[in-house]
């Protein structure tokens, strides 16, 4: 079974922010949310960087062990989701991750939060593959189309990369090969430790 | 005047229109010029060897302490600085720019979510089980060896008002409030371990989920509570010389017969009372922190996610110990003591009760009651 993993090649992200905008767009992503961002260090300075982030769909979730109600699962591609009719909306998913994935539409005025709502990997949430209900709740179940993450799929300089991690890999290990020395790939070794390369 | 400003404009055009093609040649001269020089160099689109390519980037205060990591890279080709350096940087809170609204978005790594996590669920977990579990059986013990703490007189059936209104209002909103948070708290912290085994996912789920509701919202009345117990009893939970005497004693807590005298509330009382209102304070702080993320600044610099986590801590670490006093308290106020429970009841205690635990208490009373009593008959009816 292929271990999915996201992968951004900072020396190839320009900040066009369109996988933010396809994001929220396959998924109908709830107003004030955004499961995937663009940041940009050291901006307008020498040695600037952007890179895009989401859910990395951890190895060891961080968000999976600190759950009071225990709602997320990992599937069998690695894929770290959620029920959203479990979560009780505590905010300490969001406290735990290191990438700060998961987000909350605020459910009252009074600054009370709603369900968690974060990236699926575009993978959907426990119910049935592609039905109404999962498509409201966390968007389009591309996987269950044997389709990739809409964000990776559509980024027009292929920085982004999802898919098989031995694949995403390969491919990331061709291009630092032909770049040479000093190409370093952002948030890897935090999210799957001890998996430098493939599986 | 104006008409030699207006000459001297025309003839300035004039200059710039009759000589502009000179203008524009030497203009394209330089630029080709320059251009072809520069184009030698710049055949390629890699940056100069001396260029900065890659650089850390700069440290928010809190990481500037920490010293940056060498790593020069020989060869010049990519830039200077190896870029595991820039991302051994990028864990520890670096902040970038988003175009999101929600700038805070622009961390990329908190690192110390994961300590955070481990603290909660490994630490705090272990060590508030035995602690609460210690107190348990502390208090089976001591209810083992010395029984329930009797009238020795026994009752005298004369009662003697004890709490007026005001005060066991106060007390039962607080310790009413007090129970439903401790035990929608706990179940945050052990009920997916302790009961959702037992009730399945989905009913675990609406329990938590009812729970957190009302934590949320009976925190209010629990406040309120803290300040109306403050009022109604502060000035008799101030710490004075009597207390010596009881603290001498052990309070008596440890030997029949031993009654050391105390005023309305004796030196054990006053500390579960300043234990109540400092941790309430502080619980409510914490907590509203919680209720309301990213709006209390608790900690100094930026108000970011370590605010929250610090919050979750301490609101959890307080809500133990509150827990173990009061849970001490509730024991002495039922089975560990006779004819404590009816006072905050009803308002009366027994008077034989109160020579016993509160002798110095009953005499003020008496003597007031008596100058009252002479007060009262002279005051006409209303
Ligand atoms: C002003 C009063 C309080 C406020 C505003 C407050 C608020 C909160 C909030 C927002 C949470 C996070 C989960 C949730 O939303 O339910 C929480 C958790 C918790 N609270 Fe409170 N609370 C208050 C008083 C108390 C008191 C008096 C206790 C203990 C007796 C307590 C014990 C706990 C515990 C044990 C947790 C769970 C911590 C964990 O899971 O690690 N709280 N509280
Ligand atoms: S990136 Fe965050 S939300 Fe995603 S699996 Fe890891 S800890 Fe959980
Ligand atoms: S917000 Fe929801 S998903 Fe996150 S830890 Fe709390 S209950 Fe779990």
């Amino acid at each position: 079974m292929a271990r999915m993993k996201f992968l951004c090649d900072a020396e190839r992200c320009i900040e066009c922010n369109a996988c933010v905008t396809a994001c929220k767009n396959e998924n109908e992503v709830p107003w004030g949310i955004n499961r995937r961002r663009v940041v940009t260090i050291n901006d307008g300075k020498p040695g600037e960087r952007s890179i895009s982030v989401a859910c990395m769909h951890c190895s060891d979730a961080p968000c999976m062990a600190v759950c009071p109600v225990d709602c997320f699962y990992q599937t069998d591609d690695g894929v770290v989701l959620h029920s959203k009719d479990l979560c009780i909306g505590c905010g300490y998913c969001f406290y735990a991750c290191p990438f700060g994935a998961p987000q909350f539409p605020q459910a009252s005025n009074f600054g009370s939060r709603g369900k968690m709502d974060k990236c699926t990997f575009c993978a959907g949430g426990p119910e049935d593959d592609n039905s109404a209900a999962e498509f409201q709740k966390y968007g389009r179940n591309r996987l269950a189309e044997g389709k990739l993450p809409l964000c990776a799929e559509m980024c027009a300089t292929k920085a982004l990369l999802a898919g098989d991690g031995d694949k995403v890999a390969d491919t990331y290990r061709e291009r630092v090969v032909s770049r040479g020395f000093g190409s370093g790939a952002w948030g890897w070794g935090r999210a799957y430790p001890g998996q430098s390369g493939g599986r | 005047m104006g008409h030699s400003t207006c000459s001297h404009t025309k003839l300035t055009l004039n200059f710039l229109q009759s000589s502009s093609w000179i203008a524009g040649f030497f203009l394209f001269l330089i630029t080709f010029l320059v251009s072809f020089t520069t184009n030698i160099e710049a055949s390629s689109v890699r940056p100069p060897a001396n260029a900065i390519t890659n650089a850390l980037p700069e440290k928010s205060t809190s990481q500037a302490k920490q010293k940056t990591p060498g790593g020069f890279v020989p060869g010049k080709t990519l830039g200077n600085r190896s870029q595991t350096d820039l991302w051994r940087v990028m864990r520890r809170n670096i902040k970038g720019t988003v175009s999101i609204p929600d700038k805070k978005a622009g961390v990329l790594i908190q690192s110390a979510g994961d300590s955070w996590m481990k603290f909660r669920n490994n630490d705090l977990y272990k060590y508030s089980s035995w602690t609460i579990l210690g107190m348990i059986g502390t208090l089976l013990l001591y209810y083992l060896l010395r029984g329930t703490i009797r009238i020795e007189r026994g009752m005298s059936n004369v009662t003697i008002q004890r709490f007026s209104k005001f005060e066991r209002t106060g007390h039962w909103l607080n310790a009413g409030a007090f129970i439903i948070l401790a035990i929608t708290g706990l179940n945050m912290l052990y009920g997916r371990y302790l009961l959702k085994p037992l009730l399945g996912d989905e009913l675990f789920a609406t329990i938590a989920g009812t729970g957190k509701y009302l934590h949320d919202f009976v925190a209010f009345a629990f406040v309120i509570g803290i300040v109306w117990i403050f009022i109604a009893w502060v000035r008799d939970n101030l710490f004075s010389k009597d207390d010596i005497g009881w603290i001498a004693k052990a309070g008596g807590l440890l030997s029949k017969g031993s009654h050391p005298p105390s005023r309305k509330f004796n030196f054990g009382e006053k500390i579960v009372f300043w234990i109540t209102i400092l941790g309430g304070v502080a619980i409510s702080i914490t907590g509203l922190a919680l209720l309301l993320p990213f709006q209390i600044q608790l900690l100094p610099g930026e108000l970011g996610i370590h605010n929250m986590q610090f919050a979750q801590t301490w609101h959890t670490i307080i809500g133990i110990i509150m827990i173990v006093v009061v849970l001490a308290h509730i024991y002495l106020g039922t089975i560990g003591m006779e004819g404590s429970f009816q006072n905050m009841k009803t308002g009366q205690a027994d008077r034989n009760w109160a020579l016993e635990q509160h002798s110095l208490w009953l005499e003020e009373v008496e003597k007031s009651e008596e100058k009252q009593g002479t007060t009262d008959a002279r005051q006409p009816a209303e």
